[in-house]
């Protein structure tokens, strides 16, 4: 298992302090606001990932080692899954993605209902894009 | 708000619902199941089963006996005449695919199938891959600005090529009534088949097909407070003879060799293999509780509770889809994504629903990604509403 980052650990520490479902939830907004945009011109059919009921766009910088994954929804909440998502996998080489446990991670972060079987969230279908991406490498 | 429901208590679901503080405002999805109905499927396991339709012995004569006595009983809930003929499917889906196949061999490339803008894909998928598999024309009956079918423009659509007409009485997305006289007798005027999808509208009132002039009319039992897996297909004695059979099996033969076989009549020859005994039995006793209620009392609660739901959410400036008269109310908060609102109701135990409803088509031309949807049923009460406003009230607080 790959050991946390210093950032992972205190998004952990800032969750977990949490006592109230409000508090989860602006703290998502926060981490969601802070996710970079991505520019229009790559939100494209092809970034698409399939799945979500909620469009959501998954890219792979190819050229950037580690690889650097670039995510946006237009969902606020969403948004700041994914920038969780992102930051745990930050600095990692595709090896280390491929084996972190996500549920593992947002039951960390108390967020576990978050991951919903449900096509309604498509964070699922997002770590498995993410995988795919990663293969094509 | 007081707007006590006298029916709540008859709904397990509902009050394990309320232990987990949960709210379902999800019944056009599903709806929750009276005791009644729990009674009905216990006893029927509990008694000893056996197959229907096939054995001669005293267990399977008793099955049989039950199966067609709820199929009496069904029929009669729905008001068919006795020359009509109901056939049992897993659900509306179902209903409206055993038609497009079983009357697609009326059909010439040119014919014209005609739906509304407003269907569910369930009825709309089935006619469209027919339309493209046998080159037939799919005609989209538009709405007006109220979200509800223009019947003067859908008559004035109707063409000699029309063979099919097939519509919602009631969109799971809109929540109008919709008036279809008119346009039931214009298209069977010329001669074209009509199909009316009463899957949201039958748990709202009675079908009654004496008045209801079409020539089928499909629902879903789930959505009816009864058990999943059972659907509806009536077809009026002037047009059970234009089906062909489409799915084949066991004991829909009346002979059958290596390379020929004839086939039952319907409802019979309809439904092949197995059936959903237990839960068809079940579905009948449903139906007979609900009959045992003051319809109208009920009509009056969900009325009312209809029109507090609408007025808080028009006094909060929520966006609603259409002018809704029944049953549910599609809307989206100004600036505010469906997905974040529905989320943060799911935090607080709200139970509504979020997308596009399985009417894609529809949500694309009205310009939106999705909308929340609030449906009501005759347990819901005012403490339900005032929840889910509360909830509503804080979840646009952290989201605005």
């Amino acid at each position: 298992m790959n050991q946390l980052s210093t950032t992972a650990q205190q998004a952990i520490d800032e969750f977990q302090a949490c006592e109230q479902w409000e508090q989860r939830a602006r703290l998502l907004l926060q981490r969601g606001a802070q996710l970079q945009e991505l520019p229009q011109t790559l939100r494209t059919e092809d970034n698409l990932v399939h799945g979500c009921e909620t469009r959501v766009w998954l890219l792979l910088d190819r050229e950037a080692v580690p690889p650097r994954f670039q995510a946006a929804s237009e969902a606020r909440l969403l948004r700041g899954l994914l920038a969780l998502l992102l930051l745990r996998i930050e600095g990692l080489d595709a090896e280390q993605i491929t084996a972190i446990d996500v549920t593992d991670w947002f039951a960390q972060l108390g967020l576990s209902r978050q991951l919903s079987p449900s096509r309604s969230n498509g964070l699922n279908a997002v770590l498995i894009r993410m995988r795919e991406l990663l293969d094509n490498l | 708000m007081f707007l006590p429901s006298p029916w709540r208590q008859f709904f397990p679901g509902i009050l394990a619902f309320a232990e987990q503080q949960q709210v379902w405002l999800d019944s056009a999805a599903t709806a929750q199941k009276p005791q009644s109905m729990l009674d009905a499927l216990a006893q029927h396991y509990q008694q000893g089963v056996a197959n229907v339709h096939r054995a001669q012995h005293q267990p399977g004569e008793r099955a049989t006996r039950a199966f067609e006595n709820a199929r009496s009983s069904i029929a009669k809930w729905l008001q068919a005449d006795a020359q009509d003929t109901l056939i049992f499917t897993k659900g509306t889906t179902e209903g409206i695919n055993l038609l497009s196949q079983a009357l697609a061999h009326h059909l010439q490339a040119g014919d014209e199938i005609l739906i509304s803008a407003y269907e569910h894909h369930a009825n709309l998928l089935p006619w469209q891959q027919l339309a493209l598999a046998r080159g037939l024309i799919l005609k989209v009956l538009p709405m007006d600005t109220d979200g509800h079918l223009d019947i003067d423009q859908a008559i004035a659509q109707l063409s000699t090529r029309s063979r099919i007409v097939a519509i919602s009485a009631l969109s799971n997305v809109v929540g109008h009534k919709q008036s279809l006289s008119a346009l039931l007798s214009a298209a069977r005027k010329i001669g074209a088949w009509t199909v009316i999808d009463g899957a949201q509208a039958a748990v709202h009132e009675r079908p009654n097909l004496q008045q209801l002039d079409c020539d089928f009319f499909v629902c879903s039992a789930h959505k009816v407070y009864g058990p999943d897996g059972v659907g509806l297909l009536f077809a009026r004695e002037r047009a059970v003879p234009a089906l062909r059979h489409w799915q084949f099996g066991g004991e829909m033969v009346r002979h059958c060799d290596y390379q020929h076989a004839e086939f039952l009549p319907a409802p019979l020859g309809f439904e092949p293999g197995t059936p959903s005994t237990a839960n068809i039995i079940a579905f009948a006793a449903t139906l007979e509780w609900l009959q045992s209620l003051d319809s109208q009392a009920i009509a009056t609660h969900e009325a009312a509770l209809h029109a507090a739901l609408l007025q808080g959410l028009q006094a909060r400036g929520m966006q609603i889809i259409g002018s809704p008269n029944c049953a549910l109310v599609s809307f989206n908060a100004p600036q505010v994504h469906h997905a974040d609102l529905a989320l943060l109701l799911g935090e607080q135990g709200i139970a509504v629903r979020a997308g596009h409803h399985c009417a894609m088509p529809l949500l694309h031309s009205l310009g939106l990604a999705g909308a929340l949807r609030v449906s009501l049923a005759m347990y819901n009460n005012g403490d339900d509403l005032q929840r889910f406003f509360a909830a509503l009230d804080q979840a646009l607080e952290i989201l605005q």
